[in-house]
């Protein structure tokens, strides 16, 4: 059985965190967030440009473990093009899985979660898990910013 | 080279097994160190037996309380070499400096009357800092400047995470206060303090020295030092969590206004005004730490029984093996001297490739205990164009067999991360 620390770097975190999917600045975001990690001064900016409540860019820039990298990378895959109830929704399900201390969440919720339930064994560090949701954070405070424009 | 202390086994925690039964090895002492049983112990027999709040109340118990707590600023007076009424305890180093910042502030404010004058900053003042502060040495004098117009000035790092001091003539005619760390908690590097007071003197300018790194490490004395204040705390010194203490020089403790106020530090309170107990008590608001001040004062004996000289020793041959280790793993760069000269065993660096927390993390896999992050001092880690590192750090309980285990850890982390050259 693999070690928790194998479930936590699971492969296509690994992955991510190196194709670092949607790594980019977008020209006039609609709104955009940046947010840091106080523990490590990890640091990440999301942007987005919005069209009648879809997220039709999403952008983001930062430095950051293979945790908080990957986890922006993932959602700029899972997110971009989609609404916003669409992303809230995703979001909610992820932060629910961080705060389920490792057990996966109920199978249709786990199969929503896409390449987004290889973080399962990050819940069972509770230090790792404002890495994982940093980037989140961000989406859903630029997300915020673009519906007030 | 000599023998390393072999210790461990009074240190109780260190006995555990973590992450599924892997021997723990504690190499986080730069943050907080482990704790002897004679320290356990100290604490549980105060508090079983002469527990009581000090400098009040006349009955034996409170009697014995305030024996206890004073003979401990004694021993702590003596260990630092300081005068017995130059030593203000407070809960950590973080207030212990604040508590000079304020006095300036309460100062600058007007309060403490003619005796505070040489405590009155006016604008265009210079507080000199250096990269290499922890943060609890820096953003207090940052606050001071910005309350009071002084202007805050830095003595900047050298590329080896040392102080410049070619850069020394930022101290200057305007400057007021020099405050300064003795040893980097990044770096690991020793500050040679006598140019610096020495130029702060001659410029009138007071002296603040973080002594929290190396107090826990080296035999200090700050009279011999020449020192205006020095500040530290216990839980770094093998000693409890809650309390840490200010040196201050005693003419500059008896011109200085309270920073905390309320009970225990008053002569006559009437509804209108208040007048204050001289040094140490002025500093000493509500109710003490005593149980900690016992505490520490068991881990003074503790490491007075070693030696402080023959700890140093102990550890300087432990980061000739934390370099030497370092070095055989190509991927690592050491954010700090690489020499052992004038050093202590607190070693950052960064690995080519892979975050700090995931270096952390597998080294957490394995049992080994280490820092990630800024370690509360994010512009020093920036003068090495980084903003995070990973640190191992050694104490009086660590081994050769703890360093040998930490460099094979750092070989499993390039090995997991795929970095290997």
């Amino acid at each position: 059985m693999a070690s928790a620390m194998e479930q936590l770097y699971q492969q296509v975190i690994l992955d991510h965190s190196r194709l670092r999917s949607g790594e980019r600045s977008l020209e006039h975001p609609h709104g955009e967030s940046f947010q840091v990690n106080p523990t490590c001064g990890d640091e990440c900016r999301v942007q987005v440009r919005v069209t009648e409540r879809r997220l039709t860019e999403l952008g983001w820039t930062g430095k950051g473990c293979s945790i908080s990298q990957a986890s922006l990378s993932v959602m700029h895959e899972m997110l971009e093009g989609e609404s916003f109830d669409d992303a809230e929704e995703l979001g909610e399900l992820f932060r629910e899985l961080m705060r389920s201390r490792g057990a996966e969440l109920e199978p249709a919720d786990q199969q929503q979660l896409e390449d987004l339930s290889a973080f399962t064994g990050v819940a069972k560090y509770p230090a790792r898990i404002k890495c994982a949701l940093l980037g989140w954070m961000a989406l859903r405070d630029a997300m915020l910013q673009a519906q007030h424009d | 080279m000599s023998e390393l202390l072999d210790v461990s086994g009074d240190f109780p925690l260190l006995g555990r097994t973590v992450r599924e039964g892997k021997r723990l090895v504690y190499l986080d002492t730069g943050a907080t160190a482990q704790k002897p049983t004679a320290v356990l112990d100290a604490e549980r027999g105060f508090n079983e037996r002469h527990n009581a709040a000090v400098h009040r109340g006349a009955h034996q118990v409170a009697e014995e309380a305030t024996e206890a707590y004073e003979s401990a600023r004694a021993a702590l007076a003596q260990f630092v070499g300081a005068d017995f009424g130059e030593i203000v305890w407070t809960k950590n180093a973080t207030e212990a400096l604040n508590l000079v910042a304020y006095a300036f502030l309460n100062a600058t404010l007007g309060l403490g009357g003619a005796e505070a004058n040489g405590f009155r900053l006016r604008e265009g003042d210079e507080i000199v800092v250096t990269e290499l502060e922890h943060h609890a040495n820096l953003v207090p004098w940052q606050q001071l400047a910005a309350k009071t117009g002084a202007v805050l000035r830095w003595i900047p790092a050298t590329a080896d995470g040392r102080l410049d001091t070619e850069q020394l003539d930022v101290i200057g005619e305007k400057t007021r206060i020099v405050a300064f760390t003795h040893a980097s908690n990044v770096t690991g590097a020793i500050t040679d303090v006598a140019p610096i007071v020495e130029r702060a003197k001659r410029n009138g300018a007071m002296t603040v020295l973080d002594a929290c790194q190396s107090a826990a490490h080296l035999p200090v004395d700050f009279h011999a030092l020449g020192l205006d204040f020095a500040a530290f705390s216990g839980h770094k010194m093998l000693g409890p969590t809650g309390v840490g203490a200010l040196y201050g020089r005693a003419a500059l403790l008896e011109q200085m206004p309270p920073f905390i106020t309320g009970g225990s530090m008053v002569e006559i309170v009437t509804m209108e005004e208040t007048t204050f107990l001289p040094p140490p008590q002025r500093f000493e608001a509500g109710t003490q730490m005593v149980a900690q001040t016992v505490g520490l004062h068991a881990a003074l004996d503790y490491l007075s029984d070693i030696g402080m000289e023959r700890l140093a020793a102990h550890e300087d041959q432990l980061t000739a093996l934390l370099l030497e280790g370092i070095a055989s793993v190509p991927q690592v760069r050491v954010l700090g001297p690489t020499d052992t000269r004038d050093r202590l065993a607190v070693v950052a660096f960064e690995v080519d490739g892979v975050h700090p927390h995931d270096v952390g993390q597998v080294l957490d896999d394995q049992g080994l205990a280490v820092r990630v992050g800024h370690h509360c001092a994010q512009p020093t880690h920036r003068s090495f164009g980084v903003h995070a590192s990973t640190r191992a750090s050694a104490g009086v309980y660590t081994g050769a067999a703890d360093v040998e285990a930490f460099i094979a850890g750092l070989h499993r982390v390039i090995d997991f991360f795929g970095v290997g050259a």
